[in-house]
């Protein structure tokens, strides 16, 4: 075994009565990485965290940690640990006791108890809070807490469903960098659950992107962004405005490809696709430039359009552009300041051809 | 002037509580604390004939209950069968509260509903058909001879203090199971599961999670049975026999045909004051071990 298959999820599926929430997920992840599940609600991922918690036995397939065949072991004997999406922080002990909780089977002196209690306060920068309890946390506090109960165990793999949820944006992303901090000075394996794609993609080395139980894509975020393999994960990451288009022709590298009221261009070939059929060009708002006139910049494509809406977001402004024979509006993201370019103004949009993703139709 | 008052009582809330509690506030005064008071007083006058009372004021009669064994027995087997029925009633309704609260998904009401449904009949009812089960002649013994298992009528069934905890622990069952079933059902299920994650067996984490988070309503259950049952006359009167009499029935019967109405007032009021120090120190204890429990 490689340190790349620290855990190995092999054909898992489970089924709740006739729905099936997982749907045969294989996934490999590597010893010390920061692994993602991203969906929307419902799509399975919680139900994949719980089958690697051991609180749900998938119905088909297997779960190894460490070489280690998991699959039918309960919770309290498995090498992982868990931070839950409430942080269940048990009311009736103190911080101090809550920590220790997990570590009475090992039998430790009192000393080295509270040693292990007091470094795991200070990695998450909670000292002095042993004597509290519960309901004299903050959100944010009980979250450390939480975090600081499962590491003192020091577990092979630290799972985390939703662990940023209940914070307020601020608090959010300032977790987000210490997690990963965090993550790297410890150099457990972390798998993190979420629906929020921004949480994902800043924390993680490689995210599974879930949805209806089932993975459509494992890749590093900016590969993720960058070259979506699908419909799905190219609209739920980020913002990206979809083209109607037809093969044309295929060759060994290229691809002729007909956009619907763009015209014909040739693209990179990617694989398994045949002569006639419909495709979809994706492209990222940020790569289309918007301008005035059409000589302005150079580039493969360029289309006249109207400024349907325009909204603006402090660092940049989103422009929708209505472009004659195309249903939805093109979205365009710029930090220029548009000047000139308002509401129901005529405008050109650029594209550049090295900027455009062929996604096949499922 | 409506105006006025119209405005002082928008503004104060106090009043606004005051005015909410009046009518509770008279019935308790009139019915309960009145009386009691009464009874207080009561305890240190004189009995001196059947007709007689002389109000001067005197603690013989706390004396006297201390100094004849019988009062002092009596009040000791009180706070047993209490204590056992008390014991019995919460083995046998903890499981049942925990089933709801744990493992019915759906319909918990008419669980908790159906749970209590033996005791829309009435009480005293539910004490005969007790009798009728445990009597010399009754249902257990009968089947239990029938099957050759013993060659006598049990003795102890009937006219004991078995009988007595029996009949009180399956009267109170009902009282019990609410108050058990609201605290477990208000445990936050990840806690149970974090404890389960953390390494603890599902026993360790009845004992360590489950249970302490329960105590509200254990000890709620606990005050709620005992001290009841420890003032209860009718079930010693039917199902006790003379091994299960308890201070309750001489209190009725120093008040009744022995015509002392002082000192049946001074057992009442040591009766009270047992209770109530009992309730304080359970209540007490029962927090102090769950914390070192877990």
């Amino acid at each position: 075994m490689s340190d790349k298959e620290f855990i190995k999820i092999k054909n898992v599926s489970k089924k709740f009565d006739d729905v099936v929430a997982v749907d045969d997920v294989n996934i490999d992840i590597a010893k010390g990485e920061f692994f993602s599940l991203l969906g929307p609600s419902g799509c399975g991922k919680t139900t994949l965290l719980r089958i690697l918690a051991g609180f749900e036995y998938p119905s088909f397939g297997k779960v190894l940690i460490d070489n280690i065949d998991v699959t039918d072991i309960t919770p309290n004997l498995r090498p992982t640990n868990m931070v839950f999406q409430n942080y269940a922080i048990f009311p009736h002990i103190n911080v101090k006791r809550n920590i220790e909780f997990g570590l009475r089977k090992e039998k430790l002196s009192r000393e080295e108890l509270n040693q292990r209690v007091n470094d795991a306060l200070k990695m998450v920068q909670l000292e002095g809070y042993e004597d509290r309890f519960s309901n004299q946390l903050s959100g944010g506090q009980r979250q450390r807490i939480a975090l600081a109960r499962a590491l003192v165990k020091q577990p092979k793999v630290l799972l985390l469903d939703e662990p940023l949820g209940a914070l307020d944006k601020k608090l959010r992303e300032e977790m987000q960098l210490e997690l990963r901090k965090l993550q790297r000075s410890v150099g457990i394996t972390f798998i993190f659950v979420t629906h929020d794609q921004e949480e994902a993609m800043t924390m993680s080395d490689r995210v599974a992107v879930m949805n209806k139980g089932q993975i459509l894509q494992i890749s590093p975020p900016k590969d993720l962004y960058n070259n979506p393999k699908n419909l799905f994960v190219g609209d739920f990451i980020g913002q990206i405005n979809f083209l109607e288009s037809e093969v044309k022709s295929v060759d060994q590298q290229n691809v002729k490809v007909s956009i619907k009221n763009l015209g014909d261009y040739t693209l990179t070939y990617i694989d398994n696709i045949n002569q006639g059929e419909s495709i979809v060009c994706a492209i990222r708002p940020e790569t289309i430039q918007i301008t005035k006139n059409n000589d302005q910049i150079k580039s493969d494509i360029s289309v006249k359009g109207k400024i349907s809406n325009t909204s603006f977001y402090g660092n940049m402004t989103y422009v929708y552009v209505e472009i004659e024979g195309i249903k939805k509006p093109l979205m365009i993201s710029t930090s220029d300041p548009l000047e000139g370019l308002t509401y129901n103004s005529d405008c050109f949009i650029n594209i550049n051809l090295k900027d455009i993703r062929l996604i096949k139709k499922n | 002037m409506i105006i006025s008052l119209k405005k002082i009582y928008a503004k104060n809330e106090n009043i606004k509580a005051y005015l909410l509690l009046f009518p509770a506030l008279m019935l308790v005064i009139l019915a309960m604390a009145s009386p009691m008071l009464l009874t207080f007083l009561t305890s240190f006058h004189t009995q001196v004939s059947m007709m007689e009372i002389d109000t001067t004021l005197t603690i013989d009669r706390y004396k006297d209950f201390f100094n004849k064994p019988v009062y002092t027995t009596l009040l000791g087997r009180s706070l047993k069968i209490s204590f056992f029925v008390t014991l019995v009633t919460l083995i046998t309704t903890y499981p049942l509260a925990y089933y709801i609260a744990f493992y019915v998904k759906k319909n918990k009401m008419l669980w908790i509903v159906l749970m209590t449904l033996p005791f829309w009949t009435s009480y005293l009812l539910r004490v005969f058909s007790w009798k009728v089960i445990l009597g010399h002649k009754g249902v257990v013994n009968s089947a239990l001879m029938a099957v050759g298992m013993i060659e006598e009528p049990l003795g102890f069934l009937i006219y004991s203090q078995t009988a007595v905890v029996l009949t009180l622990a399956h009267a109170w069952a009902a009282f019990a199971i609410l108050p058990l079933y609201v605290s477990l059902d208000k445990i936050d299920k990840s806690l149970l599961e974090a404890s389960y994650d953390l390494g603890n067996s599902k026993f360790q984490t009845f004992w360590r999670v489950t249970f302490p988070l329960s105590l509200p309503g254990v000890i709620g259950a606990i005050l709620i049975i005992f001290i009841p049952t420890v003032g209860d006359y009718v079930t010693p009167q039917l199902v006790g026999g003379t091994d299960g009499r308890m201070l309750s029935n001489m209190i009725q019967a120093l008040f009744g045909r022995a015509n002392n109405f002082p000192l049946g007032a001074a057992s009442a009021v040591i009766m009270l004051l047992s209770v109530s120090s009992v309730a304080l120190i359970v209540t007490y204890i029962t927090r102090k071990v769950s914390l070192r429990m877990s």
